[in-house]
């Protein structure tokens, strides 16, 4: 057979085939996340715990000033609830890494990575993917705080909106870096523990740095230099309708800086034909 | 011309082969050659697949298919040589190349918690294909493979075979013109294999689909399949299997590969 006139072949993506992406991993996600109940379950009993215990027994013991956003003396598990938001984002960030590496060692990756469309398209759409996953966490978390006095004002649930967008996104690609350099799942768990308790605890989650600087003048500028603590700060002022600029500069920042990395280090000719076939994406 | 009552696939294949450049192999594998560190994989190899043909890639373990693999797919950057996929260098216009490209890998790749149905649908937005389209394509996919009634049923449920075929499926979704499967048929048994074989022959005769078919089963090569045969990390021979059997002096491909390896394995120990 002879073919004499030819049709160019299509070249780029269109507009919709982009969001047809977009829709089909945020809506895979959902359905990955709707599939392990106990995954939701841990993520919320996990803030609650801290909520119901931890801070029960702590709001004897630390006393907090008036601190910008709060106008008044507020209750301890009032202070530690945008920390305990913060800390659902980046348990979820770490999770969605955890489950690449598995993605990866499984070979379900490979589906996402040989897409057509642009690689840093399709990372950008996994980690937003997530961050959704975890902004809904993190609001199932406030509907069971607002029965234990977690009233921030109404809008407030609306302004936390694009914070919550933004630290999540942070934290994923956190997660997603952290993720490419991890070679099998069984190192996943050391990388957790120097990840996750250090940037959880060396923050302004469960404490506010005025006091840890009382303590420790060194551990307060790890803090301050920590990006939780600013993705914390970022959400509490944002739960208030307030803006803490340096705190957003910090995030958005880090943000992308994450990100390029995450995506440098699934670029093909950079990180993966490093590895031979067994650790391959 | 699509002909009445056509199936959207045999319809959106007939738009597809319109765009396809006349007289381009399906896959141009020209001078590839890849190292992990200090370790060499692939040697400067070169080899064509054409449309509408059956080409199996023949080694054993460690021959360096499923490096090859990761390279046509872009898993993996190309160190040296260029490889391309209907004219579309995998390097330079990778979104062009792989929309033509459907693969089967050799682990599963399917998410076991998903149906069938979504697995399909999945796949199909990662291709930017509408959910409408997807949907129906899925449908008749599905029946095509005799899982149609299994579409809402999990993955997990299905036996080895069914998965395999289900993955070919999904390969098939976005019609690709070259269709890659490494080592397809691993770990199923003999009616599955057979069953899976076929159906992917029937694919290059009735679709025009170029296959390459990473096997190291030699009674999956048939005499009138393209040949090529890669031995830790080296072309040994391509072409025709019937004509590289006849060249290698031997009566089957199985020992053709062997008189192929082992003069391989004599020139090296002499230096030659």
């Amino acid at each position: 057979m002879s073919v004499t006139t030819i049709t160019p072949a299509r070249t780029g993506f269109s507009a919709s085939e982009y969001l047809t992406c977009l829709t089909g991993i945020v809506w895979r996600e959902g359905l990955r996340f709707l599939h392990q109940r106990e995954r939701f379950v841990s993520a919320l009993v996990r803030p609650l715990v801290w909520l119901f215990i931890f801070a029960a027994g702590f709001r004897q013991v630390l006393g907090i000033s008036i601190i910008p956003p709060y106008e008044t003396y507020i209750p301890y598990e009032v202070f530690i609830a945008p920390g305990l938001m913060a800390m659902i984002q980046l348990f979820n960030g770490m999770q969605s890494s955890l489950s690449m590496v598995y993605d990866r060692e499984m070979g379900n990756m490979r589906t996402l990575l040989v897409s057509p469309l642009p690689r840093w398209y399709l990372l950008f759409c996994k980690l937003l993917a997530g961050t959704a996953v975890s902004v809904l966490q993190v609001y199932a978390f406030l509907a069971v705080a607002w029965f234990w006095d977690i009233t921030p004002p109404p809008w407030g649930y609306l302004t936390v909106l694009p914070a919550l967008f933004l630290s999540g996104l942070m934290l994923g690609a956190l997660g997603m870096l952290i993720s490419s350099g991890i070679k099998q799942l069984e190192n996943f768990a050391g990388v957790m523990n120097f990840v996750i308790f250090p940037m959880f605890f060396a923050s302004s989650a469960l404490y506010p740095l005025w006091r840890v600087e009382e303590g420790s003048p060194w551990l307060a500028m790890i803090c301050e230099a920590n990006p939780f603590t600013h993705a914390v700060e970022l959400i509490r002022f944002a739960l208030y309708g307030k803006m803490n600029w340096i705190s957003l500069a910090v995030v958005a920042g880090c943000t992308a800086a994450f990100m390029v990395g995450a995506i440098l280090a699934y670029d093909p000719s950079r990180g993966l034909g490093r590895r031979g076939p067994g650790g391959e994406t | 011309m699509t002909m009445p009552g056509a199936t959207i696939i045999e319809q959106d294949d007939a738009e597809r082969h319109k765009r396809e450049p006349a007289g381009m192999p399906a896959l141009a594998i020209d001078g590839i050659s890849h190292s992990y560190g200090a370790r060499r994989a692939l040697a400067d190899i070169s080899f064509d697949v054409r449309p509408a043909s059956f080409t199996a890639l023949l080694g054993l373990n460690g021959a360096g298919k499923s490096t090859l693999f990761s390279l046509i797919t872009r898993l993996f950057g190309v160190q040296r040589g260029h490889i391309s996929i209907f004219g579309h260098d995998i390097g330079r216009t990778p979104g062009e190349a792989l929309r033509l490209l459907g693969v089967v890998f050799q682990p599963r790749t399917l998410d076991l918690d998903l149906s069938l149905t979504q697995n399909l649908l999945y796949h199909a937005a990662l291709h930017g294909i509408a959910r409408r389209a997807a949907r129906l394509r899925s449908e008749e996919l599905l029946a095509r493979i005799g899982l149609l009634d299994r579409a809402g049923h999990k993955v997990r449920d299905l036996s080895g075979g069914q998965m395999r075929r289900l993955e070919i499926a999904r390969a098939l979704l976005h019609q690709p013109r070259l269709l890659l499967l490494d080592e397809a048929t691993v770990g199923l048994d003999v009616k599955a294999r057979a069953d899976i074989v076929s159906h992917v022959r029937q694919l290059v005769t009735e679709q025009g689909i170029g296959v390459l078919w990473a096997t190291h089963l030699f009674d999956e090569i048939a005499p009138t399949d393209d040949l090529v045969v890669l031995h830790q990390g080296r072309l040994l021979a391509k072409g025709p299997a019937a004509r590289v059997i006849a060249e290698s002096s031997a009566s089957d491909v199985n020992s053709a590969f062997a008189r192929l390896t082992m003069q391989d394995s004599t020139a090296w120990s002499t230096g030659s």
